[in-house]
Protein backbone atom coordinates (compact mmCIF):
# COMPACT_ATOMS: atom_id res chain seq x y z
CA UNK A 1 0.00 0.00 0.00
CA UNK A 2 1.49 3.35 -0.96
CA UNK A 3 2.22 6.09 1.50
CA UNK A 4 -0.24 8.93 1.46
CA UNK A 5 1.71 12.35 0.97
CA UNK A 6 0.47 13.95 4.22
CA UNK A 7 3.07 16.74 4.46
CA UNK A 8 1.45 19.92 5.61
CA UNK A 9 2.86 23.29 4.94
CA UNK A 10 2.04 26.32 7.22
CA UNK A 11 1.87 30.28 6.93
CA UNK A 12 4.10 30.79 9.93
CA UNK A 13 7.04 29.82 12.09
CA UNK A 14 8.99 29.93 15.35
CA UNK A 15 11.06 33.20 15.93
CA UNK A 16 14.90 32.67 15.38
CA UNK A 17 16.50 34.03 18.68
CA UNK A 18 19.78 34.92 18.79
CA UNK A 19 21.61 35.04 21.98
CA UNK A 20 25.05 36.64 23.41
CA UNK A 21 26.84 39.21 22.13
CA UNK A 22 30.48 38.43 21.14
CA UNK A 23 33.17 41.26 20.77
CA UNK A 24 31.44 42.61 17.44
CA UNK A 25 28.01 42.64 19.12
CA UNK A 26 29.02 44.46 22.51
CA UNK A 27 29.44 41.90 25.17
CA UNK A 28 32.50 39.48 25.85
CA UNK A 29 30.55 35.87 24.06
CA UNK A 30 32.86 33.87 22.19
CA UNK A 31 30.12 31.80 20.82
CA UNK A 32 26.54 32.66 20.17
CA UNK A 33 23.91 30.40 19.96
CA UNK A 34 20.88 30.81 17.26
CA UNK A 35 17.47 28.52 18.20
CA UNK A 36 13.97 28.31 16.97
CA UNK A 37 13.11 29.28 13.21
CA UNK A 38 10.96 26.29 12.86
CA UNK A 39 8.29 26.03 9.73
CA UNK A 40 6.33 22.60 11.18
CA UNK A 41 5.56 20.31 13.57
CA UNK A 42 8.77 18.74 14.77
CA UNK A 43 9.84 16.32 12.22
CA UNK A 44 6.91 16.92 9.83
CA UNK A 45 7.64 18.23 6.27
CA UNK A 46 11.16 18.25 4.72
CA UNK A 47 14.38 19.10 6.97
CA UNK A 48 14.71 22.44 5.84
CA UNK A 49 11.52 23.50 8.01
CA UNK A 50 12.95 22.37 10.84
CA UNK A 51 14.79 25.47 11.82
CA UNK A 52 17.58 25.46 14.35
CA UNK A 53 18.82 22.42 16.51
CA UNK A 54 17.33 22.39 20.02
CA UNK A 55 20.18 23.39 22.37
CA UNK A 56 21.35 22.31 26.30
CA UNK A 57 21.62 24.87 28.94
CA UNK A 58 23.53 23.24 31.82
CA UNK A 59 22.57 24.37 35.53
CA UNK A 60 24.94 26.26 37.27
CA UNK A 61 24.08 26.87 41.05
CA UNK A 62 24.86 30.40 42.86
CA UNK A 63 25.41 28.36 45.68
CA UNK A 64 26.39 24.56 46.62
CA UNK A 65 23.03 23.10 46.53
CA UNK A 66 21.80 21.67 49.62
CA UNK A 67 19.51 18.60 48.54
CA UNK A 68 20.73 17.36 45.49
CA UNK A 69 20.98 13.05 45.47
CA UNK A 70 24.68 12.20 45.58
CA UNK A 71 24.60 11.17 41.80
CA UNK A 72 23.81 14.17 40.61
CA UNK A 73 26.59 15.99 42.95
CA UNK A 74 29.64 13.40 42.07
CA UNK A 75 30.30 14.95 38.58
CA UNK A 76 30.55 18.53 40.20
CA UNK A 77 32.06 17.48 43.87
CA UNK A 78 35.26 19.47 43.43
CA UNK A 79 33.57 22.95 41.83
CA UNK A 80 29.98 23.38 43.97
CA UNK A 81 31.39 26.13 45.88
CA UNK A 82 32.74 28.18 42.35
CA UNK A 83 29.95 29.13 40.02
CA UNK A 84 33.08 30.02 36.96
CA UNK A 85 34.63 26.86 37.48
CA UNK A 86 31.11 24.88 38.02
CA UNK A 87 30.33 26.97 34.58
CA UNK A 88 33.72 25.68 32.72
CA UNK A 89 33.60 22.68 33.41
CA UNK A 90 30.00 22.12 32.25
CA UNK A 91 31.45 24.27 28.61
CA UNK A 92 34.84 22.47 28.61
CA UNK A 93 34.03 19.12 29.77
CA UNK A 94 30.52 18.73 29.13
CA UNK A 95 30.23 20.48 26.04
CA UNK A 96 27.02 22.97 27.39
CA UNK A 97 26.18 25.59 24.40
CA UNK A 98 24.69 28.19 27.27
CA UNK A 99 24.62 27.80 30.82
CA UNK A 100 21.54 28.74 32.97
CA UNK A 101 22.52 30.66 36.43
CA UNK A 102 20.32 29.85 38.88
CA UNK A 103 19.91 31.97 41.51
CA UNK A 104 18.34 29.54 44.15
CA UNK A 105 20.24 31.03 46.49
CA UNK A 106 18.65 34.71 46.96
CA UNK A 107 15.19 32.62 47.75
CA UNK A 108 14.67 33.60 51.80
CA UNK A 109 14.06 30.03 52.49
CA UNK A 110 17.29 28.96 50.88
CA UNK A 111 20.23 31.54 51.70
CA UNK A 112 18.64 35.17 51.71
CA UNK A 113 21.65 36.26 49.77
CA UNK A 114 21.60 39.52 48.70
CA UNK A 115 21.83 41.63 45.19
CA UNK A 116 25.71 41.66 45.79
CA UNK A 117 26.07 38.06 45.87
CA UNK A 118 24.09 37.56 42.79
CA UNK A 119 26.15 40.31 40.53
CA UNK A 120 29.33 38.62 42.05
CA UNK A 121 28.49 35.34 40.92
CA UNK A 122 27.52 36.50 37.64
CA UNK A 123 30.31 38.36 36.53
CA UNK A 124 32.44 35.39 38.31
CA UNK A 125 30.63 33.20 35.75
CA UNK A 126 30.86 35.57 32.73
CA UNK A 127 34.58 35.43 33.10
CA UNK A 128 35.03 32.12 33.65
CA UNK A 129 33.30 31.18 30.15
CA UNK A 130 32.32 32.53 26.91
CA UNK A 131 29.22 30.67 25.75
CA UNK A 132 25.86 32.82 26.13
CA UNK A 133 24.04 32.68 29.86
CA UNK A 134 21.06 32.65 30.80
CA UNK A 135 20.12 34.40 33.92
CA UNK A 136 17.23 32.24 36.14
CA UNK A 137 15.53 33.68 39.13
CA UNK A 138 14.48 32.18 42.44
CA UNK A 139 10.71 32.30 41.95
CA UNK A 140 9.82 34.39 45.19
CA UNK A 141 8.84 37.72 43.89
CA UNK A 142 9.58 40.14 45.98
CA UNK A 143 13.35 39.15 46.19
CA UNK A 144 13.53 38.37 42.75
CA UNK A 145 12.26 42.10 42.11
CA UNK A 146 15.27 43.47 44.36
CA UNK A 147 17.80 41.44 42.65
CA UNK A 148 17.33 40.38 39.21
CA UNK A 149 17.49 44.10 37.94
CA UNK A 150 21.19 44.21 39.38
CA UNK A 151 21.60 40.72 38.04
CA UNK A 152 20.31 42.01 34.08
CA UNK A 153 22.55 45.36 34.78
CA UNK A 154 25.34 43.55 35.45
CA UNK A 155 25.37 41.28 32.81
CA UNK A 156 24.36 44.29 30.09
CA UNK A 157 25.01 44.26 26.64
CA UNK A 158 25.90 40.16 26.65
CA UNK A 159 22.47 39.45 25.15
CA UNK A 160 21.26 37.08 28.32
CA UNK A 161 18.00 35.39 28.46
CA UNK A 162 16.46 36.52 31.49
CA UNK A 163 13.53 35.52 33.37
CA UNK A 164 11.43 34.76 34.22
CA UNK A 165 8.31 37.02 34.38
CA UNK A 166 4.80 35.92 35.35
CA UNK A 167 1.06 37.11 34.61
CA UNK A 168 1.57 38.38 38.35
CA UNK A 169 5.11 39.75 38.10
CA UNK A 170 6.66 41.08 34.87
CA UNK A 171 7.03 44.55 35.54
CA UNK A 172 10.19 45.51 36.99
CA UNK A 173 12.37 42.68 35.37
CA UNK A 174 10.59 43.22 31.78
CA UNK A 175 11.78 46.71 32.09
CA UNK A 176 15.20 46.15 33.12
CA UNK A 177 15.67 43.77 30.57
CA UNK A 178 14.55 46.03 27.58
CA UNK A 179 16.83 48.67 28.67
CA UNK A 180 19.55 46.07 29.24
CA UNK A 181 19.22 44.65 25.44
CA UNK A 182 18.52 40.99 26.84
CA UNK A 183 15.97 38.49 26.01
CA UNK A 184 13.06 37.74 28.12
CA UNK A 185 11.39 34.48 29.91
CA UNK A 186 7.76 34.52 30.06
CA UNK A 187 6.42 31.91 32.42
CA UNK A 188 2.85 29.94 32.60
CA UNK A 189 1.74 27.49 34.75
CA UNK A 190 0.78 24.69 32.41
CA UNK A 191 -1.61 27.18 31.15
CA UNK A 192 -1.97 27.88 27.62
CA UNK A 193 -3.89 31.21 27.84
CA UNK A 194 -1.92 32.55 30.62
CA UNK A 195 0.96 31.60 28.65
CA UNK A 196 -0.34 33.80 25.56
CA UNK A 197 -1.27 36.80 28.29
CA UNK A 198 2.04 37.15 29.79
CA UNK A 199 3.55 37.60 26.45
CA UNK A 200 1.20 40.17 25.47
CA UNK A 201 1.46 42.15 28.94
CA UNK A 202 5.22 42.14 28.03
CA UNK A 203 4.38 43.09 24.82
CA UNK A 204 2.38 46.17 25.65
CA UNK A 205 5.15 47.39 28.05
CA UNK A 206 6.97 47.69 24.57
CA UNK A 207 9.01 44.04 24.93
CA UNK A 208 9.74 42.78 21.43
CA UNK A 209 7.73 39.77 20.90
CA UNK A 210 11.34 38.12 19.02
CA UNK A 211 13.26 38.68 21.92
CA UNK A 212 10.70 36.69 23.80
CA UNK A 213 11.56 32.87 24.70
CA UNK A 214 8.79 31.07 26.85
CA UNK A 215 8.84 29.14 29.62
CA UNK A 216 5.56 26.43 30.23
CA UNK A 217 6.78 25.01 32.85
CA UNK A 218 8.11 21.34 32.87
CA UNK A 219 6.62 18.28 34.18
CA UNK A 220 9.26 15.63 34.66
CA UNK A 221 8.52 12.06 32.83
CA UNK A 222 5.61 10.19 35.58
CA UNK A 223 5.22 13.64 36.90
CA UNK A 224 2.96 15.61 34.81
CA UNK A 225 5.05 15.19 31.25
CA UNK A 226 1.64 15.03 29.52
CA UNK A 227 0.49 18.43 30.10
CA UNK A 228 4.16 20.13 28.86
CA UNK A 229 4.17 18.17 26.11
CA UNK A 230 0.54 18.95 24.52
CA UNK A 231 1.43 22.67 25.69
CA UNK A 232 4.81 22.46 23.82
CA UNK A 233 2.92 21.30 20.97
CA UNK A 234 -0.63 23.39 21.25
CA UNK A 235 2.33 26.10 20.91
CA UNK A 236 4.55 25.04 18.27
CA UNK A 237 0.86 24.36 16.26
CA UNK A 238 -0.77 28.28 16.95
CA UNK A 239 3.00 29.31 15.90
CA UNK A 240 2.73 28.19 12.67
CA UNK A 241 -0.48 29.26 12.15
CA UNK A 242 0.49 32.58 12.62
CA UNK A 243 -0.39 33.30 15.95
CA UNK A 244 2.54 35.81 16.95
CA UNK A 245 1.90 35.95 20.46
CA UNK A 246 2.94 32.10 20.25
CA UNK A 247 5.62 32.19 18.06
CA UNK A 248 8.25 32.31 20.66
CA UNK A 249 11.22 29.63 21.22
CA UNK A 250 10.42 27.30 24.06
CA UNK A 251 12.59 26.45 27.02
CA UNK A 252 12.12 24.07 29.84
CA UNK A 253 13.26 22.94 32.98
CA UNK A 254 14.49 18.93 33.00
CA UNK A 255 17.37 19.29 34.83
CA UNK A 256 15.33 20.10 38.29
CA UNK A 257 11.98 18.28 37.26
CA UNK A 258 13.47 15.06 37.13
CA UNK A 259 15.60 15.53 39.59
CA UNK A 260 13.00 15.80 42.32
CA UNK A 261 11.26 11.91 41.02
CA UNK A 262 11.66 9.73 43.37
CA UNK A 263 12.56 7.14 40.62
CA UNK A 264 15.52 9.52 39.33
CA UNK A 265 17.46 10.80 43.24
CA UNK A 266 16.23 7.46 45.35
CA UNK A 267 19.24 5.78 46.46
CA UNK A 268 17.98 2.64 48.44
CA UNK A 269 15.33 0.94 45.77
CA UNK A 270 17.09 -2.65 45.17
CA UNK A 271 14.43 -2.96 42.65
CA UNK A 272 14.80 -0.02 40.47
CA UNK A 273 18.58 -0.21 39.29
CA UNK A 274 21.67 1.39 40.41
CA UNK A 275 20.91 4.66 41.31
CA UNK A 276 23.93 6.07 39.67
CA UNK A 277 21.63 5.23 36.24
CA UNK A 278 18.66 5.84 37.36
CA UNK A 279 19.14 9.46 37.23
CA UNK A 280 20.54 10.73 34.25
CA UNK A 281 18.43 8.17 32.19
CA UNK A 282 15.32 9.53 33.93
CA UNK A 283 16.59 12.97 32.95
CA UNK A 284 17.44 12.43 29.51
CA UNK A 285 14.13 10.31 28.54
CA UNK A 286 12.13 13.10 29.81
CA UNK A 287 14.13 15.94 27.99
CA UNK A 288 14.19 13.55 24.64
CA UNK A 289 10.02 13.38 25.05
CA UNK A 290 9.87 17.15 25.16
CA UNK A 291 12.01 17.66 22.39
CA UNK A 292 9.59 16.09 19.86
CA UNK A 293 7.08 18.05 21.04
CA UNK A 294 8.91 21.26 20.29
CA UNK A 295 11.29 22.30 22.77
CA UNK A 296 14.08 24.84 21.72
CA UNK A 297 16.31 25.45 25.22
CA UNK A 298 16.27 22.20 27.44
CA UNK A 299 17.84 22.82 30.75
CA UNK A 300 20.02 19.87 32.00
CA UNK A 301 22.01 19.26 34.95
CA UNK A 302 24.09 15.44 34.63
CA UNK A 303 26.39 15.24 32.40
CA UNK A 304 25.55 11.53 31.30
CA UNK A 305 22.28 12.60 31.04
CA UNK A 306 23.41 15.99 28.64
CA UNK A 307 25.83 13.50 26.57
CA UNK A 308 22.77 11.20 25.98
CA UNK A 309 20.64 13.76 24.29
CA UNK A 310 23.17 15.35 22.45
CA UNK A 311 23.65 12.13 20.72
CA UNK A 312 20.14 12.27 19.91
CA UNK A 313 19.89 15.76 18.81
CA UNK A 314 23.08 15.15 16.32
CA UNK A 315 21.20 11.43 15.60
CA UNK A 316 17.58 13.24 14.59
CA UNK A 317 17.88 17.14 13.80
CA UNK A 318 19.53 17.96 10.52
CA UNK A 319 20.93 22.32 10.51
CA UNK A 320 18.67 23.52 8.12
CA UNK A 321 20.43 25.94 5.26
CA UNK A 322 18.04 28.55 5.46
CA UNK B 1 -9.29 34.86 9.42
CA UNK B 2 -8.85 36.46 6.24
CA UNK B 3 -9.68 40.26 6.94
CA UNK B 4 -10.66 42.38 3.24
CA UNK B 5 -11.50 45.38 4.36
CA UNK B 6 -14.11 47.25 2.15
CA UNK B 7 -13.65 51.16 2.30
CA UNK B 8 -11.73 52.05 -0.81
CA UNK B 9 -14.22 51.60 -3.26
CA UNK B 10 -15.74 54.20 -5.61
CA UNK B 11 -19.17 53.42 -4.48
CA UNK B 12 -18.42 55.61 -1.22
CA UNK B 13 -18.80 59.54 -1.94
CA UNK B 14 -15.84 60.06 -0.26
CA UNK B 15 -13.34 57.46 -2.60
CA UNK B 16 -15.23 58.55 -5.34
CA UNK B 17 -14.48 62.69 -4.94
CA UNK B 18 -10.74 61.61 -4.17
CA UNK B 19 -11.08 59.22 -7.60
CA UNK B 20 -12.00 62.19 -9.36
CA UNK B 21 -9.99 64.89 -7.92
CA UNK B 22 -7.11 62.69 -8.20
CA UNK B 23 -6.83 63.46 -4.10
CA UNK B 24 -3.83 60.72 -2.65
CA UNK B 25 -4.40 61.76 1.04
CA UNK B 26 -8.18 60.24 1.40
CA UNK B 27 -7.07 56.87 -0.19
CA UNK B 28 -3.28 56.78 1.69
CA UNK B 29 -5.65 57.58 5.24
CA UNK B 30 -8.13 54.91 4.06
CA UNK B 31 -5.20 52.36 3.90
CA UNK B 32 -3.50 53.56 6.86
CA UNK B 33 -6.51 53.49 8.85
CA UNK B 34 -7.56 49.99 7.92
CA UNK B 35 -4.55 48.45 8.16
CA UNK B 36 -3.91 49.21 11.61
CA UNK B 37 -7.76 48.45 12.35
CA UNK B 38 -6.70 44.57 11.19
CA UNK B 39 -6.94 44.40 6.84
CA UNK B 40 -5.17 41.81 5.83
CA UNK B 41 -5.73 42.55 2.29
CA UNK B 42 -7.28 45.96 1.42
CA UNK B 43 -10.26 45.85 -1.57
CA UNK B 44 -9.48 48.31 -4.33
CA UNK B 45 -12.81 48.74 -6.39
CA UNK B 46 -13.33 51.44 -8.74
CA UNK B 47 -16.83 51.43 -8.67
CA UNK B 48 -18.91 53.80 -10.74
CA UNK B 49 -16.26 56.52 -10.07
CA UNK B 50 -14.81 57.21 -13.31
CA UNK B 51 -15.09 56.34 -17.02
CA UNK B 52 -11.16 55.03 -17.11
CA UNK B 53 -12.12 52.26 -15.45
CA UNK B 54 -8.43 50.53 -15.89
CA UNK B 55 -6.15 53.69 -15.11
CA UNK B 56 -8.45 54.63 -12.37
CA UNK B 57 -7.47 51.15 -10.69
CA UNK B 58 -3.65 51.71 -11.70
CA UNK B 59 -3.90 55.21 -9.69
CA UNK B 60 -5.54 53.55 -6.97
CA UNK B 61 -2.77 50.38 -6.77
CA UNK B 62 0.14 52.88 -7.11
CA UNK B 63 -1.75 55.99 -4.39
CA UNK B 64 -2.19 53.02 -2.20
CA UNK B 65 1.09 51.56 -2.26
CA UNK B 66 3.18 54.85 -2.40
CA UNK B 67 2.61 54.34 1.75
CA UNK B 68 0.90 50.96 2.52
CA UNK B 69 2.71 47.68 2.11
CA UNK B 70 -0.89 45.33 2.75
CA UNK B 71 -1.64 43.39 0.16
CA UNK B 72 -4.63 44.14 -2.19
CA UNK B 73 -7.43 42.87 -3.56
CA UNK B 74 -8.62 43.98 -6.89
CA UNK B 75 -11.93 43.77 -7.25
CA UNK B 76 -13.69 43.88 -10.74
CA UNK B 77 -15.84 41.32 -12.81
CA UNK B 78 -13.79 43.04 -16.21
CA UNK B 79 -10.60 41.22 -16.44
CA UNK B 80 -9.39 44.00 -18.39
CA UNK B 81 -9.36 46.42 -15.27
CA UNK B 82 -7.90 43.48 -13.12
CA UNK B 83 -4.98 43.06 -15.22
CA UNK B 84 -4.91 46.87 -15.50
CA UNK B 85 -4.34 46.87 -11.56
CA UNK B 86 -1.67 43.84 -11.70
CA UNK B 87 0.50 45.85 -14.54
CA UNK B 88 1.67 48.22 -11.56
CA UNK B 89 0.96 45.93 -8.35
CA UNK B 90 4.26 45.35 -6.32
CA UNK B 91 2.11 41.62 -5.64
CA UNK B 92 5.47 40.34 -3.43
CA UNK B 93 3.16 39.94 -0.15
CA UNK B 94 0.51 38.34 -2.61
CA UNK B 95 -3.26 39.59 -4.10
CA UNK B 96 -6.49 39.03 -4.69
CA UNK B 97 -8.25 38.48 -7.56
CA UNK B 98 -11.74 39.76 -6.70
CA UNK B 99 -13.70 38.13 -8.56
CA UNK B 100 -14.53 36.37 -11.38
CA UNK B 101 -17.97 33.50 -11.49
CA UNK B 102 -17.43 30.07 -12.85
CA UNK B 103 -18.44 31.46 -16.59
CA UNK B 104 -20.69 33.46 -18.01
CA UNK B 105 -22.97 33.86 -21.06
CA UNK B 106 -19.83 36.31 -22.85
CA UNK B 107 -17.08 35.04 -21.46
CA UNK B 108 -17.21 30.91 -20.91
CA UNK B 109 -13.33 31.41 -20.02
CA UNK B 110 -13.66 33.84 -17.74
CA UNK B 111 -11.97 31.80 -14.53
CA UNK B 112 -9.43 30.49 -17.09
CA UNK B 113 -8.42 33.91 -17.78
CA UNK B 114 -8.37 34.64 -13.77
CA UNK B 115 -6.71 31.60 -13.10
CA UNK B 116 -3.66 32.79 -15.81
CA UNK B 117 -3.29 36.42 -14.70
CA UNK B 118 -2.86 34.91 -10.84
CA UNK B 119 -0.34 32.49 -11.89
CA UNK B 120 1.24 36.03 -13.68
CA UNK B 121 1.16 37.57 -10.76
CA UNK B 122 3.16 35.72 -8.61
CA UNK B 123 3.18 32.46 -6.31
CA UNK B 124 1.12 33.95 -2.92
CA UNK B 125 -1.78 35.79 -5.90
CA UNK B 126 -5.06 34.18 -4.99
CA UNK B 127 -8.66 34.26 -6.66
CA UNK B 128 -11.75 34.92 -5.30
CA UNK B 129 -14.61 32.92 -7.27
CA UNK B 130 -18.32 33.58 -6.91
CA UNK B 131 -20.43 30.49 -7.02
CA UNK B 132 -23.08 31.94 -9.97
CA UNK B 133 -22.76 31.01 -13.73
CA UNK B 134 -24.17 32.11 -16.90
CA UNK B 135 -27.49 31.12 -15.33
CA UNK B 136 -26.77 34.08 -12.81
CA UNK B 137 -26.93 33.84 -8.69
CA UNK B 138 -28.38 30.38 -7.72
CA UNK B 139 -31.04 30.99 -5.40
CA UNK B 140 -30.89 27.52 -3.65
CA UNK B 141 -28.59 25.42 -1.86
CA UNK B 142 -27.59 22.72 -4.39
CA UNK B 143 -27.02 24.50 -7.38
CA UNK B 144 -24.60 26.77 -5.02
CA UNK B 145 -22.69 23.44 -4.06
CA UNK B 146 -22.84 22.73 -7.90
CA UNK B 147 -21.12 25.54 -8.82
CA UNK B 148 -18.37 25.71 -5.96
CA UNK B 149 -17.80 21.51 -6.71
CA UNK B 150 -17.38 22.69 -10.41
CA UNK B 151 -15.39 25.83 -8.97
CA UNK B 152 -12.67 23.34 -7.36
CA UNK B 153 -11.92 20.63 -9.87
CA UNK B 154 -11.89 23.02 -12.50
CA UNK B 155 -8.53 24.98 -10.56
CA UNK B 156 -7.58 21.06 -10.01
CA UNK B 157 -7.47 20.57 -13.31
CA UNK B 158 -5.29 23.37 -14.12
CA UNK B 159 -3.07 22.54 -11.25
CA UNK B 160 -4.32 25.88 -9.40
CA UNK B 161 -3.77 25.52 -5.35
CA UNK B 162 -6.79 25.02 -3.33
CA UNK B 163 -5.18 27.14 -1.36
CA UNK B 164 -5.07 30.04 -3.37
CA UNK B 165 -8.70 29.61 -4.29
CA UNK B 166 -11.76 31.61 -2.51
CA UNK B 167 -14.99 30.42 -2.84
CA UNK B 168 -17.79 33.87 -2.53
CA UNK B 169 -21.14 31.75 -2.16
CA UNK B 170 -22.78 35.25 -2.72
CA UNK B 171 -24.49 37.05 0.25
CA UNK B 172 -27.60 39.08 -0.95
CA UNK B 173 -29.82 41.75 0.77
CA UNK B 174 -31.77 40.60 3.52
CA UNK B 175 -34.17 43.15 2.53
CA UNK B 176 -35.35 42.34 -0.90
CA UNK B 177 -39.09 40.73 -0.80
CA UNK B 178 -38.31 36.74 -0.50
CA UNK B 179 -34.84 37.09 -0.01
CA UNK B 180 -35.19 36.23 3.72
CA UNK B 181 -34.25 32.66 3.18
CA UNK B 182 -31.29 33.52 1.67
CA UNK B 183 -28.74 33.62 4.38
CA UNK B 184 -29.62 30.56 5.92
CA UNK B 185 -29.60 29.17 2.17
CA UNK B 186 -25.64 30.62 2.46
CA UNK B 187 -25.25 28.91 5.84
CA UNK B 188 -26.21 25.55 4.31
CA UNK B 189 -24.38 25.58 1.30
CA UNK B 190 -21.16 26.42 3.74
CA UNK B 191 -21.57 23.67 5.54
CA UNK B 192 -21.26 21.60 2.38
CA UNK B 193 -18.77 23.26 0.39
CA UNK B 194 -16.40 23.24 3.10
CA UNK B 195 -16.49 19.48 2.48
CA UNK B 196 -15.54 19.62 -1.46
CA UNK B 197 -11.16 19.64 -0.88
CA UNK B 198 -8.88 18.56 1.74
CA UNK B 199 -8.04 21.10 3.16
CA UNK B 200 -11.36 23.15 2.62
CA UNK B 201 -10.83 25.68 0.12
CA UNK B 202 -11.24 28.99 1.74
CA UNK B 203 -14.62 30.70 1.97
CA UNK B 204 -15.12 34.23 2.14
CA UNK B 205 -18.60 36.76 1.45
CA UNK B 206 -19.04 40.03 0.81
CA UNK B 207 -20.63 40.71 4.21
CA UNK B 208 -21.80 43.95 3.97
CA UNK B 209 -23.86 43.23 1.10
CA UNK B 210 -26.11 41.46 3.26
CA UNK B 211 -27.26 44.41 5.40
CA UNK B 212 -28.02 46.75 1.99
CA UNK B 213 -30.68 49.34 2.48
CA UNK B 214 -32.06 47.62 5.87
CA UNK B 215 -31.74 49.13 9.44
CA UNK B 216 -29.16 48.05 12.19
CA UNK B 217 -26.57 47.35 9.37
CA UNK B 218 -23.62 46.54 11.81
CA UNK B 219 -25.81 44.89 13.92
CA UNK B 220 -26.98 42.10 11.28
CA UNK B 221 -23.55 41.99 9.57
CA UNK B 222 -21.90 40.87 12.76
CA UNK B 223 -24.21 38.63 13.72
CA UNK B 224 -24.39 36.56 10.20
CA UNK B 225 -20.58 36.97 10.52
CA UNK B 226 -20.35 35.01 13.77
CA UNK B 227 -22.75 32.45 12.10
CA UNK B 228 -20.44 32.04 8.84
CA UNK B 229 -17.29 31.89 11.22
CA UNK B 230 -19.21 28.89 13.09
CA UNK B 231 -19.38 27.38 8.81
CA UNK B 232 -16.15 27.13 8.36
CA UNK B 233 -16.62 31.20 7.34
CA UNK B 234 -12.53 32.11 7.19
CA UNK B 235 -12.33 35.20 4.89
CA UNK B 236 -15.04 38.37 4.39
CA UNK B 237 -14.66 41.43 2.69
CA UNK B 238 -15.93 43.63 5.67
CA UNK B 239 -16.09 47.33 7.19
CA UNK B 240 -12.98 47.06 9.59
CA UNK B 241 -13.28 50.35 10.77
CA UNK B 242 -16.66 48.73 12.60
CA UNK B 243 -15.07 48.09 15.85
CA UNK B 244 -18.37 46.05 17.18
CA UNK B 245 -17.90 43.66 14.01
CA UNK B 246 -14.23 42.93 14.46
CA UNK B 247 -14.71 42.41 18.50
CA UNK B 248 -17.53 39.81 17.16
CA UNK B 249 -15.48 38.36 14.58
CA UNK B 250 -11.91 38.25 16.81
CA UNK B 251 -14.54 36.43 19.42
CA UNK B 252 -16.15 33.75 17.37
CA UNK B 253 -12.55 33.00 15.99
CA UNK B 254 -11.67 32.67 19.69
CA UNK B 255 -14.64 30.06 20.34
CA UNK B 256 -14.04 28.06 17.29
CA UNK B 257 -10.40 27.70 18.77
CA UNK B 258 -8.85 29.29 15.87
CA UNK B 259 -6.95 31.61 18.44
CA UNK B 260 -5.47 30.40 21.83
CA UNK B 261 -7.73 32.46 24.59
CA UNK B 262 -5.87 34.83 26.28
CA UNK B 263 -7.61 37.59 29.34
CA UNK B 264 -6.65 40.29 25.90
CA UNK B 265 -7.45 38.47 23.42
CA UNK B 266 -10.00 41.65 21.97
CA UNK B 267 -6.91 43.97 22.26
CA UNK B 268 -4.46 41.67 20.04
CA UNK B 269 -6.62 40.26 17.45
CA UNK B 270 -6.17 43.34 15.72
CA UNK B 271 -1.98 43.03 15.87
CA UNK B 272 -2.23 39.61 15.14
CA UNK B 273 -3.25 40.60 11.69
CA UNK B 274 -0.73 42.47 11.09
Amino acid sequence: MPVPEIAESFTGSVNRVTLGATKDGGGTRTSIVTVGGARNMVYGGSPNDAGEKPVIAMDVLDARPDDWPDALLEPYKDVLDSPGDWAKKCVEEYGAELICLKFEAIHPDKGDKDATHAVKVTEEVLKAVGVPLVLWSCGFDEKDNQVMPKVSGAAKGENCLIGTVTEDNYKSLTAIALADGHFLITEAPLDINIAKQVNILASDMGFPLERIVTFQSTGALGYGIEYAYSIQERQRQAALTGDKMMAMPAICDVGYESWRAKEAKLADAPGWGDAADRGPMWEAATAVCLLQAGVDIIRMRHPRAVAAVKGFIDQVCQKNNS
Amino acid sequence: MIIIAERINGMFTNVKQAIADKDKKVIQELARKQTEAGATYLDVNVGTAAADQAGTMQWLVETIQETCATPLSLDSQKPDVIAAGLKVINAENGVILNSTPLNKKTDEEIFDKYMEMADQAGPKACIITLTMDKNGVPQDVDTRVAIAADIISKAMEKGFDSQRLFVDPIILPVKVPNAQVQPGNILSAMDQIRYLSEPAPHMTIGLSNLSQGATERSLINRVFLAMGISRGLDSAIVDVLDEKLMNVLATAEMLMNKQIYSDSFLKVYASMNE
